[in-house]
């Protein structure tokens, strides 16, 4: 099972914290990952949208608690979380 | 050292800690993060009344000993300790401790600013601000990314 988690204003937009998902045969990556979630519910895609270049409404992503890139790739058990640039300090 | 923790912390106990870990320092720079009234632009009406910190559990320790490593690599540096709290916060209370100890103050002030520079834009913690009328997230700001640039240089 996947183990997605939302963090800071995504978890407040999408209003979930985190959810389990088999691995849907066409997602193999970070990119068909996203493409799957804004296909399977229309919230997302105003989260995502224009999430690589527009500074506000950037998105970034960590796989296994590191953070990577869109084309990373994604196993079965990998843990994947979305949030927006950091603000600690 | 690092902890992540909701209670406060005093300055006091961690420099007289981090002074008795130390052995032959020459030197040891502690710096403290404050919550401030004011955020950002002011976008939010009414001075900050309180702040509340997320971070992601589990990621946020790892993000924090890459950092220590990092500055341990660096710098020949005797000890080191971070404390972030997390959770709500109100105006003027301690957010973040960083406090490093070497022979020499150059490593012990540079050290102590790497650290804090990529906490602030490497480290998962987000603050959420509070004012009378409204609460929103803070934005991530270009500067501190900027910040990161000078210790990428050779």
């Amino acid at each position: 099972m996947l183990n997605i988690q939302y963090f800071a204003s995504i978890r407040e937009s999408l209003n979930r914290n985190e959810e389990q998902l088999e691995l849907p045969a066409d997602v193999h990556s970070v990119q068909t990952l996203i493409d799957y979630l804004v296909s399977a519910n229309p919230h997302f895609e105003a989260v995502f949208k224009g999430s690589n270049e527009n500074k506000d409404g950037k998105v970034l992503v960590a796989v296994n608690q590191t953070i990577v890139d869109r084309n990373h790739p994604l196993g079965q058990n990998d843990e994947v979380a979305f949030f927006p640039p950091m603000t600690g300090g | 050292m690092i902890s992540i923790q909701n209670q406060d912390f005093s300055l006091g106990d961690e420099y007289a800690a981090i002074r008795s870990r130390a052995g032959d320092a020459g030197a040891i720079v502690t710096f403290t993060g404050l919550v401030r009234e004011i955020y950002g632009d002011n976008s939010v009406a009414g001075a900050v009344q309180s702040l509340t910190l997320e971070h992601y559990p589990g990621m946020t320790e790892k993000c924090l000993k890459e950092i220590q490593q990092k500055a341990e690599n660096r710098w020949p540096l005797l000890a080191t300790r971070i404390i972030h709290r997390v959770g709500e916060l109100h105006s003027h209370e301690q957010i973040v401790l960083v406090a490093t100890a070497s022979a020499h103050r150059q490593a012990a002030f540079d050290s102590a600013e790497f650290i804090m520079d990529y906490l602030k834009s490497e480290a998962p913690f987000w603050k959420k601000q509070k004012s009378t009328n409204e609460s929103s997230w803070v934005e991530s700001r270009d500067t501190d990314k900027t910040a990161l640039d000078r210790w990428q240089k050779p």
